[in-house]
């Protein structure tokens, strides 16, 4: 079931230029988790749209289908929202970016709507540079199915029942970067400061802007052996594990001085490192991301941050060289060629 | 929605209609072509466009109508015949946002686990279905002057031979009536064709004769009305099978042809 949220509002609720509140982006009541970081996430393209002034009806929301899928529920109730098949959510924002590029699309899926039954679809949005703001939250599990390795999973972190994981992660930022992503970021769903402004970012960038967010799953991904978390309080993730007991917990927070690697403690005790890029890292050469990803991978601690930036791309609609006005605004005299062009090609064949 | 195009030039037509029933009935058309008519040398008639035509987009309301509109559903029946309209994204401030969702909803688009109102949308579909069978292309139907002939069902890439196959079966004496069908749903000429005959031929190229299913199940035929005659070898259908097997069936002897 679905709950929506009165209608009423504090008089004196901050407004942004459009004279509209935060709660003008909510959502409807979201039914995942406690806890969950997906709707960490949520509050922060709230805080992005509203801070950015959007309009909410100038923005579509895309997704496929998993617990990250459902998200879009949850955020702008007064945009349009199409949850599209497994996986196939790039073709959706590949047919509506070029209809009416005019809008703001914001896709939102998951490490296996992305990195698996998607995957496919997922490069080819990229090589094809659509401009949208792809969201992949990122908690290497299946949460939806009850907890089944993703791709992302790394090599070394078990399920929560145990079992090993037998094949080695798909890194989804060095991947968009091989391919040509023109905004590649990575970030913590608790740690608002540094995603809301990435979020900011990716929706002022022009082009395919990624952002894979490691956001815990608090039911199937948050014991002692998972690298979705750190090992951490063996006997109570051990507890936590054999049963399907979800936490009530609180958002997820973090501060930290730039540069710095930190330990992030998750709900039941368990940790992230987090990395941030430093301020003498140049984002725009994808050979120096690929190798700070790579690099720090091999020491075991994930990179956030802002990771590459081209802001000379172009995007698919100039690529293909797409007219001003929207696809979907054309009319039939501006659209069909009619007989008379028939007639000629009809010539050239006999 | 499927489209049957009996060749290039059908083909053609086809397409151009499939993009106006999509609009209208805001579902895919697949058009159904094959190796034959895709990948051989055809001749057929000129292709032509009649610049009188207009496309048709379908139920699309506008910002001003939503103005004048108190209540919009993206999935309200309003005018009965189980399409509803719907907007495009971005086109007012206000009103026409929906969500297109996975899961069952009521007729404003919303999440609902109710049952009784999943009934109603369901069947809101069977509505839109018939709808759709009185938008898509009739079958041409070819009737002969022998009262009480038997029927042939056929599709596609057939024709040709089909055609010349009744040429040789009216050689033999044998008359039949065809029914060359050019779309899915069936409309009511199809089930008429079906009901005035006690005996169907339906000549298919696909081993599992998914034709003849498809009109039994949609219809509640019976298996014994329609007989099955399929040719999958890969190559396109022969005029000589089609008239060597509904002549031995008919006249109980052997064609030699």
């Amino acid at each position: 079931m679905s709950y929506f949220k009165p209608i009423n509002k504090h008089p004196n609720l901050e407004k942004n230029k459009l004279g509209l509140t935060r709660r003008d982006y909510e959502g409807g009541v979201s039914t995942l988790c406690a806890g969950c970081g997906h709707d960490s996430i949520s509050a922060c393209i709230i805080e992005a749209c509203f801070r950015l002034n959007i309009e909410a009806y100038k923005v579509a929301k895309l997704s496929g289908i998993g617990c990250s899928s459902k998200a879009p529920a949850y955020f702008l109730n007064a945009s349009h929202g199409f949850n599209s098949v497994h996986g196939r959510m790039p073709s959706i924002a590949t047919g509506a970016n070029c209809a009416n590029e005019d809008l703001l699309y914001l896709g939102v899926s998951g490490d296996g709507d992305s990195a698996s039954i998607g995957i496919g679809q997922f490069i080819h949005a990229i090589r094809r540079q659509v401009n949208m703001v792809y969201f992949v939250e990122n908690n290497g599990t299946y949460g939806l199915t009850k907890g089944q390795f993703s791709a992302t999973n790394d090599l070394e972190s078990k399920n929560k029942y145990g079992e090993d994981n037998l094949f080695p992660p798909i890194d989804l930022t060095s991947m968009a970067i091989q391919l040509g992503a023109s905004y590649v970021a990575r970030s913590f769903s608790g740690d608002r400061d540094q995603l809301v402004p990435l979020i900011m970012g990716a929706i002022q960038h022009k082009g395919f802007a990624l952002l894979d967010i490691i956001s815990p799953c608090v039911t199937f991904n948050n014991h002692d052996s998972s690298t979705k978390s750190y090992d951490y309080i063996r006997n109570h993730n051990e507890a936590m594990g054999k049963t399907d007991f979800v936490p009530l917990g609180e958002e997820i927070k973090t501060n930290y001085d730039d540069g710095s690697s930190v330990e992030v403690k998750l709900h039941d005790g368990s940790r992230l490192s987090l990395e941030k890029t430093d301020h003498n890292f140049d984002p725009t050469d994808a050979g120096n991301s690929l190798e700070l990803i790579r690099e720090k991978n091999k020491e075991g601690k994930i990179i956030t941050g802002l990771l590459y930036v081209d802001n000379k791309c172009k995007p698919l609609t100039e690529i293909m060289d797409l007219p001003d006005k929207p696809l979907n605004t054309l009319e039939q005299d501006e659209l069909c060629p009619g007989s008379e062009v028939l007639e000629e090609i009809n010539k050239g064949l006999s | 929605m499927l489209l049957f195009p009996e060749d290039p030039q059908e083909c053609f037509e086809f397409s151009a209609e499939a993009f106006n029933l999509a609009e209208r009935l805001q579902t895919p058309v697949f058009v159904i072509s094959d190796l034959d008519i895709g990948m051989n040398d055809w001749v057929t008639d000129k292709f032509e466009w009649d610049d009188e035509q207009k496309y048709d987009r379908g139920k699309v309301l506008k910002a001003e109508d939503l103005d004048q509109m108190d209540n919009f559903g993206r999935y309200l029946d309003v005018d009965d015949d189980g399409i509803c309209y719907r907007t495009y994204p971005g086109t007012h401030p206000e009103k026409g946002a929906f969500f297109t969702r996975g899961t069952s909803h009521d007729e404003y688009a919303r999440y609902t686990e109710n049952g009784d109102i999943n009934e109603q949308t369901l069947t809101r579909l069977v509505k839109k279905f018939r709808t759709a069978s009185e938008l898509v292309p009739n079958p041409i139907i070819n009737l002969s002057e022998k009262q009480g002939s038997s029927g042939v069902i056929f599709y596609g890439s057939t024709s040709a031979a089909m055609y010349e196959a009744k040429d040789i079966l009216n050689e033999n004496n044998i008359e039949v009536d065809l029914m060359r069908i050019r779309s899915f749903p069936f409309n009511l000429d199809v089930w008429e064709f079906i009901e005035n005959h006690d005996l169907i031929y339906v000549i298919e190229q696909n081993r599992d004769s998914q034709m003849r299913t498809l009109i039994m199940a949609e219809g509640g035929i019976s298996a014994e009305k329609l007989r099955s005659l399929v040719w999958f070898n890969g190559d396109p259908i022969q005029a000589k099978f089609i008239a060597k097997k509904i002549y031995e069936r008919e006249s109980q002897q052997t064609l030699i042809t």
